[in-house]
């Protein structure tokens, strides 16, 4: 199933290879918006859909604040990741889980998480 | 929102609604019942008994037409041939608990001052299955719940009074450590009973409408949809429930009817005290 995800991505990748065309820079981060995004609506990840709305996410909750105009909310994305990171660094009765500080998420899905949200 | 639920937070602890104060149990029941109060005025006391589908519409049609065919009236039947049924040794339950079995679940729980601990009725029904010989029934489901709820319906319309005696102090701290228990932010995502339950009950986790903590232990044992399509047949104890709202924060479920569920039983089932028992009841 995963292989067959990724096949089409592959085959892009060698064909712009192949053709000379080089990768331009926003792709990579796509791939990490789209990693991200997967980590975000999983049940066993990050599970965000449980407390706020997200744009394609299906049976979303609503104690958090839905993540939108993220940009214009966090134009400073350390300062987003921070929170994802321990929201109770800035609210310590936050129901929002440290995602980092306490393991939920790794480091490098934290990141992908915060490319994802920031894209919103 | 941000703001929003730092006012409900901060309304609730000006309430008296959290750990922060040393507070009686009195005390407590009147600041939970003005919190709920305030957060949705049209909503009567009494309707608190029937959990998230006192606060929504749409939950509540669905629910009431589960009700009218209840899915658990053959459980019930179960339950009341087993208080029917002698021990081998002859006894009967009523050894154990005495013979109206109306008088039985209002009993609980309750302080035992001589063993210096919180009693729970499906505790006290393996108890005393030990005394009498017999093999005890399993903690969280099947037969332990379809008596006990069988033993609940025997009781409804009763009004709930857990009394926590004042001045005896290992059942207030019993009570204390219930507490406790309730408002400690716990697991891996770092949530508590009352995150879920007081502070946010009302709004949404995923499709889940939160219920508010008054009124939650009136119907037990329940009978979940959610349960049934797990493969057992949907009914369930108040214990088994904990360990499952402890397991979806990540954190460590106790032994049923062991002493940290039943001193949190203790203070969350007094949170619903003045409110009657009308149990079994169906939960999606
Ligand atoms: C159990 C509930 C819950 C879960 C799960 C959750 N959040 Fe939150 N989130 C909140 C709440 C509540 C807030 C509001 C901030 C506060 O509590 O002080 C919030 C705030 C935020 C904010 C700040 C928004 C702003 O404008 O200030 C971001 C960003 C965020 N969450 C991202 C995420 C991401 C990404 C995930 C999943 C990896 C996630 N959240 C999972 C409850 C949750
Ligand atoms: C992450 C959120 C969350 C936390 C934390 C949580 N619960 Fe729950 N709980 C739920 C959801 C969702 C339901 C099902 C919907 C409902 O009835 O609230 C539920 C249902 C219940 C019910 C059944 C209510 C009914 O009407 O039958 C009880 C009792 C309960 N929880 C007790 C607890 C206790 C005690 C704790 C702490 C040990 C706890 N919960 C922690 C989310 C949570």
């Amino acid at each position: 199933m995963k292989l067959k995800g990724k096949l089409p991505v592959m085959m892009l990748v060698v064909m712009a290879a192949v053709s000379g065309i080089s990768m331009p820079l926003a792709s990579a981060n796509e791939e990490l918006i789209a990693k991200g995004k997967e980590i975000s609506f999983d049940r066993k990840k990050g599970n965000c859909l449980t407390c706020h709305q997200i744009a394609g996410g299906t049976l979303m909750g609503n104690i958090g604040p839905p993540l939108i105009a993220m940009k214009a909310r966090f134009p400073d994305k350390a300062k987003l990741r921070a929170d994802i990171w321990d929201m109770t660094k800035r609210n310590p009765h936050t129901m929002m889980p440290p995602f980092g500080k306490y393991g939920v998420l790794t480091d490098s899905e934290i990141d992908a998480v915060t490319e994802f949200v920031h894209s919103l | 929102m941000k703001k929003v639920i730092l006012i409900v937070l901060a309304a609730g602890l000006s309430l008296g609604v959290g750990p922060a104060f040393a507070t009686t149990q009195a005390e407590d029941i009147a600041a939970l019942k003005a919190y709920f109060a305030e957060r949705w005025p049209n909503i009567k006391d009494e309707d608190m008994v029937n959990g998230a589908y006192s606060l929504s519409e749409d939950k509540r049609i669905n629910w009431e037409s589960m009700r009218d065919f209840p899915p658990y009236e053959d459980h019930l039947a179960i339950g009341e041939e087993i208080w029917n049924t002698p021990f081998k040794n002859g006894n009967t339950w009523a050894s154990c608990f005495g013979d109206d079995p109306s008088t039985i679940r209002n009993r609980f729980p309750h302080w035992n001052a001589r063993d210096k601990k919180v009693e729970t009725l499906e505790g006290n029904i393996i108890q005393c299955q030990k005394a009498n010989g017999e093999e005890p029934f399993k903690a969280k489901k099947g037969k332990i719940a379809y008596f006990s709820a069988w033993l609940a319906s025997q009781a409804n319309g009763q009004t709930i009074n857990v009394v926590v005696p004042q001045d005896d102090p290992d059942a207030v701290a019993a009570y204390e450590a219930g507490r406790q228990f309730f408002y400690a932010k716990r697991g891996q995502l770092n949530l508590s009973c009352a995150d879920c339950h007081v502070y946010q009950s009302g709004l949404y986790a995923r499709g889940n409408l939160l219920s508010p903590a008054r009124g939650h232990t009136t119907h037990f044992p329940v009978w979940r949809g959610k349960w049934a399509r797990s493969g057992g047949d949907g009914f369930g104890t108040l214990h088994r429930r904990y360990g499952g709202c402890n397991s979806q924060v990540r954190a460590k479920s106790f032994k049923a009817h062991g002493e940290e569920y039943s001193n949190l039983e203790y203070f969350h089932a007094s949170m619903s005290n003045g409110l009657t028992i009308e149990a079994p009841d169906y939960r999606e």
